[in-house]
């Protein structure tokens, strides 16, 4: 079935079709579309799950984790301030290897204040042991919640799904929508060996000393890298069972690609265009669009950027002091492929689209001009300064 | 009458010690919380989930791979003692089991200042679940750092002079709430800690038992003057015995037949030993007010288990 939906209610379905069975939520402007449909779905008897109306975002991961912990399936969807106050259960969450899911509908995090799209706030919670997805469009975004609890159930790692704030969160798209006893077939009941038993009396996050605490943190980061396969493996049948194909990295026009231009999330589709746009003058432009940021495909970007004389990477956001986070990335997969592939790319960061600001496809073919000119720099490119 | 005279033999509901907290926990010699969680864990038995936030329980129980207790713990952030209690009683609801009791046991810090956003949220929502606040009166984990909880005149690492603020009512906070059941109780009358922990399991919603647990370590006193403390804070009045039922209905659990003077209670306490005679007069006068206002306030006076004496 095909529905118009926006890219807020898209994930909603995709929870409702999770079978979710816990839903702490707290509102936030661009995210609160979500919460309202599934209050919907479960008023309405279409989700079978209890909605917890908590007094903070805080409170909604603390909630999240207490559902986890007794093996239920849990999700929360925030934006922005509200991330950021998640931040010390984010952490606790992924030590103690739950599997919950959450939404993130990208926006800008203040001061000063600004509701409109970046990706500052997610990409502030990197490395607090999520895995992160970023979506294109709302098909996506229905999609990566049924992704997310494959894989984050398959490796215990919790997921982030991340989607632009208004670009996708509030513009309708038409939405294909599963089958739920496909999903079901797809995605079985939760069966979390990390939650309590009640006969067998536990300790949950304790106090771990120095002669076990790296071990615990191994393990943690293990499961992480092995995401990188089961990301794969549950794409793989997802597709066998929907035909939509969800792989870590996508190059586009990459083959002969002179300049290639790396994003993530939905101005992967700007981008496009421009290559399009670019392509038709005969220019050899590319793109790389990322979609899993957390683990970072640090491998397929390596090959994939191998010999592409000029590459450069959008950022929705800035970290003062260290430049765009993905292009930081890009360039620490890039460091070892020097000697054996004919030279490490210059990597160039652009910085653009902050606090709602258009990103439009001329800004985009700028950027493709200024790394084809080879005028790159170490400190980021900001698209469209006012002087 | 079953509490000996030293109030830690034994009480008329059985032993003191759990087979649920087992010996071998790491709190100091004395304290009055591992005998509270004791006798709650008594109560409720085997089926409890524990929610337990930053506190001194977090060391007591134990680094990994040590558990000294016979029921499952969850250990979480300092603020977040009632919202992983709200998921894990949902969560249980969710996958049919929803017997399972689900308990906060959370320090005066973890309830009074940091935890108390999240506690009322879940009183709010009437989660069905027990929030124990253990209060010692400070933040003594970290080394006796003065809390909401911390009274009047007390000496901590953050009041080297004296506390200047008089502690936090958080039972009238709590029944603004309207929760079903609380009560604050007292590690020297076990049997009306007893009697308050079923009663409150006979009851869905929020329940909330605020117990005074007497710290030797923080309130500056010898090992074995945890019961007679918390005794002397009864029989002063510093601490009275009550019930809310819905927020309005009040019960006043122990009228002290004489009145003990509060300098009896301080001058056990190293914590006080600073005050003035006019210092002393002053929390004196406090609590005459307090409780004169208490004793206006309560429907009824009887003790929470009919039979029980309490002195
Ligand atoms: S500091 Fe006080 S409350 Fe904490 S373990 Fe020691 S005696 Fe018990």
């Amino acid at each position: 079935m095909k529905m118009l939906m926006e890219g807020n209610h898209a994930v909603s379905w995709g929870v409702m079709l999770s079978r979710v069975q816990v839903l702490p939520v707290y509102p936030i402007t661009p995210q609160t579309h979500i919460s309202e449909a599934l209050a919907d779905f479960v008023a309405e008897g279409r989700l079978d799950a209890r909605y917890i109306k908590v007094e903070s975002e805080h409170s909604a991961m603390a909630a999240c984790i207490g559902a986890s912990t007794a093996n239920a399936r849990a999700f929360t969807a925030t934006s922005s301030q509200g991330l950021a106050l998640m931040h010390e259960m984010l952490h606790w969450a992924a030590g103690a290897r739950l599997p919950i899911v959450m939404a993130n509908v990208n926006r800008a995090i203040g001061s000063p204040w600004n509701i409109w799209n970046d990706q500052s706030d997610s990409m502030s919670q990197r490395d607090t042991g999520w895995l992160q997805f970023y979506a294109e469009d709302n098909q996506e975004c229905l999609d990566s919640i049924i992704l997310a609890y494959m894989v984050s159930e398959a490796v215990l790692v919790p997921s982030m799904v991340v989607l632009d704030a208004f670009i996708l969160s509030h513009t309708q798209e038409a939405v294909e929508i599963p089958e739920a006893g496909d999903v079901d077939a797809i995605l079985p009941t939760l069966a979390n060996p990390n939650a309590i038993d009640i006969d067998v009396p536990r300790a949950y996050s304790p106090v771990v000393a120095p002669d076990n605490f790296t071990e615990v943190k191994y393990k943690q980061y293990r499961a992480s890298e092995d995401a990188i396969k089961t990301i794969e493996e549950a794409g793989a049948k997802f597709k066998d069972a929907f035909g939509r194909d969800y792989p870590l990295v996508s190059p586009y026009m990459m083959d002969d690609a002179k300049a290639v231009l790396v994003a993530a999330g939905a101005v992967t589709g700007t981008v496009r265009k421009a290559v399009d746009a670019l392509r038709r003058e005969g220019k050899k432009a590319g793109m790389l669009k990322i979609r899993t940021f957390r683990p970072f495909p640090r491998d397929r970007v390596r090959e994939v950027l191998q010999g592409v004389p000029n590459v450069g990477v959008l950022d929705k956001s800035v970290f003062p002091g260290a430049g765009g986070p993905i292009a930081q990335e890009v360039r620490a997969s890039l460091y070892y492929s020097g000697k054996s592939n004919g030279g490490t790319p210059r990597v160039t960061g652009f910085v653009g689209g902050l606090g709602g600001r258009d990103i439009t496809v001329s800004d985009v073919a700028h950027a493709f001009e200024t790394i084809m000119k080879g005028k790159g720099t170490d400190d980021p490119i900001f698209l469209g300064l006012k002087k | 009458m079953s509490v000996d005279k030293a109030g830690v033999k034994g009480t008329k509901n059985g032993p003191i010690v759990s087979p649920l907290f087992t010996p071998g926990h790491l709190a100091c010699p004395g304290c009055g919380g591992t005998l509270a969680l004791n006798r709650v864990l008594n109560v409720l038995g085997k089926r409890t989930v524990i929610a337990l936030p930053a506190c001194c329980f977090s060391i007591i129980t134990g680094a990994f791979p040590h558990m000294p207790l016979n029921v499952n713990l969850v250990h979480t952030a300092f603020e977040t003692a009632a919202a992983l209690a709200t998921g894990l009683k949902a969560g249980f609801e969710m996958t049919g089991r929803g017997d399972v009791t689900v308990m906060a046991w959370a320090g005066d810090g973890g309830t009074f200042d940091i935890g108390l956003q999240a506690l009322s949220g879940a009183a709010e929502r009437n989660e069905d679940i027990f929030f124990f606040c253990y209060d010692n009166e400070a933040y003594m984990n970290t080394g006796n750092q003065r809390s909401g909880a911390t009274p009047l005149g007390s000496w901590t690492t953050t009041t080297p002079t004296g506390e200047t603020m008089d502690k936090k009512d958080i039972m009238g906070i709590i029944a603004a709430h309207h929760i079903p059941y609380a009560a604050t109780a007292s590690i020297a009358h076990l049997d009306d800690l007893d009697a308050k922990v079923k009663k409150g399991e006979e009851i869905k919603g929020t329940k909330f038992i605020h117990i005074l647990s007497a710290c030797p370590t923080g309130w500056r006193m010898p090992s074995d003057m945890t019961i007679k403390a918390a005794r002397l804070a009864v029989k002063s009045r510093v601490f009275p015995l009550m019930e809310i039922f819905n927020g309005e209905r009040r019960v006043l659990n122990y009228r002290p037949e004489e009145l003990t003077h509060v300098r009896d209670y301080l001058g056990l306490q190293g914590r006080f030993s600073h005050l003035t005679d006019g210092e002393i007069e002053e929390i004196q006068r406090r609590v005459d007010e307090r409780w004169k206002k208490l004793v206006a306030s309560v429907d009824e006076v009887r003790p929470a288990d009919d039979g029980i004496e309490y002195i």
